[in-house]
């Protein structure tokens, strides 16, 4: 048991490992894949089609007969082939001019010709010429007019390489470039089947020597008669013509090749049963893929898989030896159906059902390891199960299991590469974009825990500050990149040009191979072909002669062949093979150290047999040209008649000479291009040291290519002052108003990021209080717990005024305004010990304010908001203050309250506070002077808010404290957003209370939706006019921390480090994005379809639209430890974010355009 | 040679017989589904009113049945002859279409009846056939009984002892991968001993000849073919109700 647990545990360990590797390197593994499949497939080349392969008899060579088991009648009616061969071979010495030495062997064709065009052939009943004997042809089949000129027509069907030249001497005489010649008829491309040359020579290309390197200095040819009745006189005499020497040629028996009829319909309806069955199989199995990107491409890829594997197993097979005698088209829907697509079913499914929101690696691995068990289970179970088939000892069943078993084998291997791999292509595909459809069902998720309702805002609304910024641009989805910029950006990805020169050197040098130089491929072919039972069956009698000189063994002089008898008076197929043999007995005694090898012609079985390794459409082919079909018809093959020819020949060096010096001009190219480019592409495309950078610098899950495009010159402007960390950011669109923790609030101009005024001014603080008209507060200064969070009202505002479903995004009441940030994400967890810190801090702080005059500097700011040129701070002592933004004078000062204001509102004229305690103070602020200086300026939420007032500095202005709601909640207000009148209030106390400002005429049939997200990680909508929970929906694990709307969607951010974006009005999630831990939790929404969040020192852009990461903006050298905390949009499309002691003002110039 | 003449029915009319060897059985169970096909009649007309919508689908099963066995019968005919067809096709040909016409209805009606039986049988057994129960599983099958046949036309194999114990081997296998239910094994081999006799019966009675009988008058592996043609034709059958039952779940 602990042994199977154990094998268990490794198997999924490697099925893991596994799914890692096929996920992180998708194209490599696909292109070694398909690498192999074509590789085992090669073999396939070789093999008849499945049931037209045609069936060989022999029978002894002395008479001609027809093999006995086939039916006589077809035989009766149809007189069948006799091919006459004939070989010639011209083995020639070292030296010599290449073109020329084809010359002479070939020249012997001719005289070969004419003897056997003037045979006469005399028997008992008179004489007879060729004519009589041999197969008429008529016309070419119709388009094949290119060949006219060299095939014969109207005649004997005579094929010889004279037909080059029209069987005239003279034409061959004058011809300057034989080898031209020949290859002009050759056709482009790569031909499997028999090519014009072949059937003109009639053995192989590769063995007719008739080339440029040809290192056996034999020619071998063959002159082709077609005889349509045997004739056993012409043999007789060609043998005595050619008495052949060194000849081992066992001339005594004849091959009748029977070429199967067509397949009738009869027999083809249950085989195109089996396959609609297997279809039906198929088709039912791939219907079960589902959550895919594409159930066609991944169905398609199934289908592949099996076939593919199928091919390689029949194509292995072969390569080892075996030849399949099963049909193979009866056989191979069994073989699908043995095989089945069910592990790849299996493993789509597991894939599928993994989290979503992991990476796809790892879902990928994961999957592939739950699922690893079984798999090999069954593998298992299937092999043993085909190895009891094979010892039935069947043959038929034997050859069925092997194939099985090695399809298993290769099938497996196949789903393991490609299938996973073309599987995690299509996860990734639809991660980002598709998961919305398969979303709802997760929505539900019940949330890990159950905790108060807890809202937080996200920062939406526009706020100034100054800053620095790096742009980072990842690959994905430049959209809002120039188009020039995106196709460097493509060549660079792509690695275009690499790859352009990588394919042309392989090219090249493949064109190098192909073309020989060195006879490379000769060589390699004849060792194959000797070593490999398949190519001839001549067996291993194959001497080792292939090296060097060719000495060919053998020394039957036979001359049994010329004694035929007439044969039967039936007209009978006769094939006569004539070899003829040049035997270029003597070389010329060479400069070089003479080499003693005579080259000798000696004829082997390997010859006899030379038609074997012509392709098996061969003879289809010569005779479907005169349209003439073989189905159920016999060839017989007629013992060959080997003819020696001897020619005189020089050697020449040059070949070997021309092969070195292209080898190395090749290897000089190489060299060449490839410095080349580096000298072009200098840059390391970020393979390493810069995608190692930036995964360090905290890049996003999706970006898993490794590739980082160059920084861009965009950088954020970093505004300084601050000595503390930033704590209330501020902005109303013109200036931005920022707080540190040292109670100094800094004024800057949104556009240029100058800083306007310093509250206090530094160094000079306690002088400058001293000035100030107000100083007294009653209330107990306190450090600046909170910050304010003001970002969400002016899209707030928006949203309600300028569109009829208008929207607050209020942070529900979890908490209050953020004291540090890590109280505010975690309020919810540590809500407790949070408001006794700050309740402990407020006694203390508030002795020591009520004692001196300048109590403002010391009780810190908690929330900080921005109208005109008023910046209202409220602090912990509980006092409001309102400032002159431009000239850093303090207006006005409020202290009714006792109990630090946590956040503050704008709205028109009055201004809400919410303080620690839960009440809710509404302040008026009044200026006492003429309406006429009431000046507007241009509103900060986009323009849909109502203008707010410009007082001028000689205005005075009060605030006087209207009203004041004493117990609006139990415990702190965390949030608090006005908009259309409202005003929205979340707390500690799980409610959110909507409090009515003013009058404010809203349409019956407008809608004001609210959102509202809680520690428990739900997120509400609201309906504001009634008060109704629209929708309730789960998406964090843990506290929402921050929300934001736009028309169509609501995205939330949780401290998951997930931002989930909800669709408005249904409130499903259309899909989430992971994020890194510790991201943060500030989210922005710029337009409708860029969204922005902090992250660790940077702050990243995405594609609401899909879901795609299109920039990450790193804001400084420094910025690791820094994680933005807050982030305001303002309007002119820049980001404000505070960044420790620093803001950054982003500017996003593409959204400019965009917003214009 | 021998082997092929082996194959051969003595007279073209066996032929015909011998391509549907599961069409011999599905003959024999068609005779017992004519039988309870009346009976069915009868029962159906009980509860018509009552179950008109039982009564459909059952119905509608039934042709699905009778057309998946019919057809099968014909190709299997056509498979097992397929040997003769090069020395003899003009006989096998007429031997295909007149003599042997009433295979494939015969062997559509036992088709029907068994795979209309096996849901039946499972309801009151109580056991509701769970394994494996998709139309891709069922495709494999029929796909396995089609090959099953074919082996036992192509394969050359020493002596008929060998190639019934093959084919049984077979037959075993197709029911332990598709079916692994009791009630299937046991209706499997009911179907293939009552098929067995009738065709015993009918070659006695000498409607056709096998032309190399082993085993009394028959084939011995012909109750292979049987067993696993009735294990397939559940397999449908079982499909089919499920299918019927899932569909208004569906809609």
């Amino acid at each position: 048991m602990t042994l199977r647990e154990r094998l268990r545990e490794k198997i999924s360990a490697a099925f893991y490992r596994h799914g890692l590797l096929c996920a992180s390197y998708p194209v490599p593994i696909i292109l070694f894949t398909s690498a192999s499949i074509l590789t085992c497939c090669y073999p396939l080349l070789r093999l008849p089609l499945p049931g037209t392969g045609p069936v060989e008899f022999t029978t002894g060579g002395r008479d001609y007969s027809v093999p006995s088991h086939e039916p006589q009648g077809d035989l009766g009616e149809r007189p069948d082939w006799q091919v006459l061969v004939k070989a010639a071979v011209s083995p020639w010495d070292s030296s010599l001019v290449p073109v020329d030495v084809f010359r002479s062997p070939l020249s012997r064709a001719f005289s070969l010709l004419e003897e056997i065009r003037n045979h006469v052939h005399s028997d008992g009943s008179g004489v007879r010429s060729l004519e009589s004997l041999c197969l008429q042809v008529t016309d070419l089949f119709p388009g094949l007019r290119r060949m006219q000129s060299v095939l014969p027509e109207h005649g004997c069907l005579l094929v010889s390489p004279g037909n080059y030249w029209q069987n005239q001497q003279e034409l061959f005489d004058s011809d300057p470039d034989l080898l031209k010649t020949i290859q002009k008829h050759e056709p482009k491309g790569l031909s499997t089947s028999a090519t014009l040359r072949d059937l003109l020579f009639g053995v192989p290309g590769k063995y007719t020597g008739v080339s440029h390197y040809n290192r056996k200095r034999v020619v071998t040819y063959t002159i082709t008669i077609v005889l349509s009745t045997y004739d056993a006189s012409l043999r007789s005499r060609l043998k005595q013509l050619h008495p052949s020497a060194n000849c081992s040629l066992r001339d005594d028996h004849m091959v009748h090749v029977h070429f199967k009829e067509e397949i009738g319909i009869a027999e083809l309806i249950p085989l195109v049963t089996t396959y609609i069955i297997l279809f039906a199989y198929i088709y039912f199995s791939t219907r079960k893929i589902d959550m895919v990107k594409s159930k066609w491409g991944l169905a398609l890829a199934a289908v592949v898989t099996v076939l593919s594997s199928l091919l390689m197993s029949v194509g292995l097979c072969t390569l080892f030896g075996l030849t399949p005698t099963l049909n193979g088209g009866e056989i191979f829907p069994y073989l699908v159906v043995v095989i089945g697509l069910e592990n790849v079913l299996v493993l789509t499914k597991s894939v599928v059902s993994t989290p979503v929101d992991l990476e796809v690696k790892l879902r990928i691995a994961q999957g592939l390891s739950n699922e690893s068990w079984s798999i090999m289970k069954n593998m298992a179970t299937e092999l043993c199960i085909i190895l009891i088939g094979y010892f039935t000892l069947v043959p038929a069943i034997q050859e069925f299991c092997l194939f099985a078993v090695v399809g298993l084998v290769s099938d497996f291997f196949l789903q393991m590469f490609f299938f996973t791999t073309v599987l995690s292509i299509d996860i990734r595909r639809m991660e980002l974009a598709d998961l919305n459809r398969r979303l709802p069902a997760e929505a539900g998720l019940p949330p890990p825990k159950p905790g108060p309702l807890r809202p937080r805002e996200a920062p939406p609304p526009p706020r100034p500050s100054p800053h620095t910024i790096t742009l980072q641009t990842p690959a994905f989805r430049n959209l809002r990149l120039p188009k020039r910029l995106r196709v460097v950006y493509f060549l660079a990805r792509t690695r275009l040009a690499q790859r352009i020169i990588m394919v042309g050197t392989v090219i090249w040098i493949g064109i190098l191979v192909y073309t020989d130089p060195a006879g490379i491929r000769t060589y390699l072919a004849a060792q194959v072909s000797e070593q490999s039972p398949l190519g001839d069956p001549g067996g291993g009698a194959l001497p080792p002669h292939l090296g060097g000189a060719p000495v060919f063994r053998g020394v039957d002089p036979t001359s049994t062949l010329s004694i035929h008898p007439a044969p039967d008076p039936t007209p009978l197929p006769d094939n006569h093979s004539q070899g003829h043999h040049d035997g270029a007995g003597r070389a010329g005694p060479l400069p070089q150290p003479p080499p003693p090898a005579v080259p000798q012609i000696t004829w082997g079985p390997e010859d006899q047999e030379g038609w074997r390794r012509l392709s098996f459409r061969h003879w289809p082919s010569l005779f479907s040209y005169y349209n003439i079909t073989l189905a159920k018809r016999y060839i017989s093959i007629l013992p060959v008649i080997p003819v020696t020819v001897s020619a005189d020949l020089q050697t020449d060096l040059t070949l070997y000479k021309v092969a070195a010096l292209g080898l190395a001009a090749g290897v000089l190219l190489v060299l060449l291009l490839f410095c080349l480019y580096r000298v072009l592409c200098p840059r390391n495309y970020g393979q390493n040291g810069v995608s190692h950078g930036r995964r360090r610098r905290g890049e996003l899950p999706c970006d898993d290519y490794g590739y980082s495009p160059p920084v861009s010159e965009i950088s954020p402007l970093l505004l300084r002052g601050h000595s503390m960390d930033i704590e209330c950011l501020a902005s109303d669109g013109m200036l931005l108003a920022s707080c540190c923790l040292a109670g100094q609030i800094r004024v800057w101009d949104a556009q240029t990021g100058d800083c306007l005024t310093v509250i206090p001014r530094q160094g000079d603080g306690l002088s400058e209080e001293d000035g100030f008209p107000l100083r007294r507060r009653s209330a107990p200064s306190r450090p600046t717990l909170f910050t304010d969070q003001p970002d969400l009202t002016p899209l707030i505002d928006t949203n309600f005024a300028s569109q009829p479903p208008s929207h607050l995004c209020t942070p529900p009441p979890s908490h209050l305004c953020t004291p540090p940030r890590d109280g505010f994400d975690f309020g919810g967890l540590r809500r407790p010990s949070g408001g006794d810190a700050s309740a402990s801090l407020t006694p203390e702080r508030g002795s020591a304010a009520g004692t001196q005059a300048t109590a403002d500097w010391e009780s810190s700011v908690w929330a900080l908001e921005l109208r005109g040129n008023l910046i209202a701070a409220g602090r912990s002592s509980g006092k409001l203050e309102l400032w002159d933004a431009v000239e850093g004078s303090l207006r006005c000062v409020n202290e009714d309250g006792g109990s630090g204001i946590t956040a503050l509102a704008f709205l028109n004229n009055r201004i809400v506070a919410a303080r620690l305690n839960g009440s809710l103070d509404f302040f008026t602020v009044e200026i006492n002077k003429p309406l006429g200086l009431l000046q507007y300026r241009g509103a900060p939420g986009r323009g849909t808010m109502p203008p707010s007032p410009c007082y001028s500095s000689e205005d005075v202005i009060s605030c006087q404290l209207t009203r004041s709601v004493q117990c609006a909640h139990q415990k702190p207000i965390t949030v608090l957003r006005a908009a259309a009148g409202r005003v929205v209030t979340g707390s500690q106390d799980h409610t959110v209370r909507i409090y009515r400002l003013e009058d404010s005429v809203v349409h019956p049939k407008k809608t004001m939706v609210l959102a509202s997200g809680g520690q428990d990680g739900a997120i509400c909508l609201w309906d504001v006019l009634t008060g109704s929970r629209v929708s309730h929906v789960y998406g964090h694990r843990g506290d929402v921390t921050s929300l934001v709307c736009t028309t169509s969607c609501v995205i939330s951010s949780g401290l998951d480090d997930l931002i989930c974006i909800w669709d408005r009005s249904t409130g499903i999630k259309l899909y989430s994005i992971q994020q890194e831990a510790g991201c943060g939790a500030s989210l922005g929404v710029i337009s409708e379809s860029l969204l922005v969040t902090g992250g660790q020192g940077c702050v990243s852009f995405w594609d609401l639209n899909f879901g795609d990461l299109l920039q990450t903006v790193y804001l400084g050298q420094s910025s690791d430890g820094q994680g933005v905390r807050q982030l305001l949009v303002l309007d002119n499309a820049a980001i404000i974010c505070d960044f420790g002691s620093e803001l950054s003002l982003v500017y996003v110039p593409s959204v400019l355009e965009k917003l214009d | 040679m021998p082997r092929l003449e082996d194959h051969c029915w003595s007279c073209s009319c066996a032929s015909s017989v011998e391509t549907k060897h599961s069409s011999g059985a599905h003959w024999l169970a068609s005779k017992a589904e004519e039988m309870m096909s009346i009976i069915t009649s009868v029962l159906s007309n009980a509860y018509g009113s009552l179950h008109d919508v039982r009564t459909a689908n059952l119905i509608r099963r039934g042709l699905v049945l009778f057309t998946v066995g019919a057809f099968l019968a014909l190709v299997l005919n056509l498979l097992q002859i397929q040997r003769n067809v090069t020395l003899f096709p003009e006989e096998v040909m007429t031997t295909l279409f007149s003599s042997a016409w009433w295979i494939p209805p015969c062997c559509g009606t036992g088709a029907a009846v068994v795979g209309l039986l096996y849901p039946c049988l499972d309801k009151h057994l109580g056991e509701p056939h769970k394994f494996k129960r998709e139309w891709a599983s069922v495709m494999r099958c029929i796909a396995v009984f089609v090959g099953i046949n074919h082996a036992s036309v192509k394969l050359d194999f020493d002596n008929n002892v060998q190639l019934s114990l093959t084919l049984a081997a077979l037959s075993l296998g197709l029911w332990w991968t598709f079916d692994r239910s009791r009630s299937g094994f046991g209706l499997g081999i009911t179907t293939a001993v009552l098929a067995t006799v009738f065709t015993q019966l009918l070659v006695y009675n000498g409607v056709y000849q096998y032309t190399s009988p082993d085993f009394l008058y028959v084939r011995s592996w012909l109750p292979c073919i049987f067993f696993s043609g009735g294990v397939t034709v559940g397999n449908i059958g079982r499909q089919l109700a499920m299918g019927g039952v899932e569909k208004p779940h569906m809609d």
